[in-house]
């Protein structure tokens, strides 16, 4: 069972509509045990930086999201590869879960309108990596994460390159939706489905 | 690089995909469903659907149909037509889709723009506006709703700055003079409204040929644009216009 986590940050039915389509058992939940039961997790996220930590904190679901991230095959997209790291300019400034080392910031005004809207293309140093490089995926997003020592594919906007992938071990995250990425997206999350836990945590 | 998208529209009638010229004389096309899937396996980079007869009729937007293109299609899509307020706009979001278009509604409650983007995030707020020729604003254009059928006296120019100021992720205009001419896009006022806001901006009305794309995107710096008839009539293919933009330097996505 892969556990798709509703903590109020945007519409799920896009991601649980994927995962049908590749015929993936999803359920989709804010229940802390139902996520730590499930063998892999789904970590969507759309909207603000600030409600989304804000969410977490209510529901109970902090450290959930972060034994889970550390323990099992997890895949953040959007909002939620944003908030596995450590801090964003979005708000004023918010503190987020720092599981992934490294900082969001906001596209510089003036070069590309903001936010990006659109299908742009990815580049992975490695062909084996689960992002395929040279292909196009769909992005959504004001704020990017900055270039890490886990990103494993980038993308340009705004006259900068940012973190379009990360992956350390089987922790997935990525800043488009796989969702809506047409074949390559499906590809791509069949590819997250078929990555055996290695219930290994070491660093980037 | 960031792609400029390819959008096919989907007018649907009682169910059914209509085409028509100048919001008159439809005539039936086929299945939502059915053709957003082709469409999507196409190429396309995005959909658009407009319930054009729910206004009318004073009945909600036909869910059944959202959520069954949400199950069908793994692309974006946006949906217009029979939202009255922010439960409708929730209701189509909750189906699935990923943006919602709002025309006549945001001219008679423009504070809807800034609450739906409040309550959903601005990416999810698509403005679309119909605006016509007319000596009577500053542009050169004004808006006008309920399918062409009412003159607002508003400029077309200030509405896409002020939507854009109050929250409308991106922006539809939708020449009346060119709709269903496929004599190509209003250049000169998607231009303007490109250069006037900082969201992206969608041309729409006119496209009858590659060439009509090549030169919106080139020219008037349209974020994306929109087709119809050409492609509903089978005279042109998503990959043949994705071929002709490649060819010409616009940037288009070709995986798929």
């Amino acid at each position: 069972m892969i556990a798709i986590v509703d903590y109020k940050a945007g519409n799920l039915t896009s991601v649980k509509n994927a995962f049908d389509a590749i015929g993936a058992d999803t359920v989709v939940t804010r229940d802390p045990d139902a996520i730590l039961r499930a063998e892999r997790v789904v970590f969507p996220g759309v909207g603000a930086a600030k409600s989304a930590m804000e969410n977490l904190g209510s529901l109970g679901l902090v450290d959930v999201v972060r034994r889970a991230a550390e323990s099992k095959p997890f895949l953040g997209i959007c909002l939620g590869m944003q908030i596995l790291f450590e801090h964003t300019e979005e708000d004023g400034g918010v503190d987020l879960l720092g599981i992934l080392p490294g900082r969001v910031r906001r596209f510089p005004e003036g070069a590309d309108k903001v936010p990006q809207i659109g299908w742009n293309d990815v580049v992975a140093d490695d062909p084996r990596e689960f992002v395929k490089s040279g292909e196009e995926y769909y992005f959504v997003h004001s704020y990017y994460v900055e270039k890490n020592p886990c990103t494993v594919a980038v993308s340009s906007y705004a006259g900068l390159e940012f973190t379009a992938a990360v992956r350390r071990g089987d922790l997935f995250a990525t800043q488009f939706h796989p969702e809506k990425s047409g074949k390559l997206g499906l590809q791509l999350l069949r590819a997250f489905l078929n990555t055996p836990a290695d219930g290994r945590r070491q660093s980037c | 690089m960031l792609k400029k998208r390819v959008i096919p529209c989907l007018d649907v009638r009682n169910g059914r995909v209509t085409k028509g010229v100048k919001f008159k004389n439809n005539v039936d096309l086929g299945d939502p469903v059915e053709m957003a899937v082709g469409y999507s396996d196409g190429g396309a980079d995005e959909l658009v659907f407009y319930d054009i007869t729910a206004s009318a009729e004073r009945r909600p937007i036909d869910i059944g149909m959202v959520e069954a293109v949400a199950k069908a299609v793994r692309i974006p899509f946006a949906v217009g037509g029979g939202i009255s307020c922010l439960a409708d706009m929730e209701r189509v979001i909750l189906a699935g889709a990923e943006k919602i278009s709002v025309n006549s509604l945001a001219v008679r409650n423009p504070s809807i723009i800034s609450e739906g983007a409040a309550a959903f995030g601005r990416q999810c707020i698509v403005l679309g506006m119909d605006p016509v020729k007319s000596g009577k604003c500053p542009s050169g254009y004004e808006i006008t709703t309920r399918g062409f059928r009412e003159f607002t006296g508003m400029d077309a120019v200030e509405w896409a700055k002020r939507a854009a100021d109050l929250g409308a992720g991106e922006i539809v205009v939708n020449s009346v003079d060119a709709d269903g001419t496929r004599q190509g896009f209003e250049l000169n006022l998607t231009r303007m409204i490109a250069e006037a806001v900082n969201v992206p901006v969608v041309a729409s009305g006119g496209a009858g040929c590659p060439e009509h794309l090549v030169t919106v995107f080139r020219d008037a710096k349209a974020d994306a644009a929109i087709v119809a008839g050409m492609i509903h009539s089978g005279e042109y293919s998503i990959a043949e216009i994705k071929r002709v933009m490649h060819e010409a330097g616009v940037p288009a996505r070709m995986s798929y």
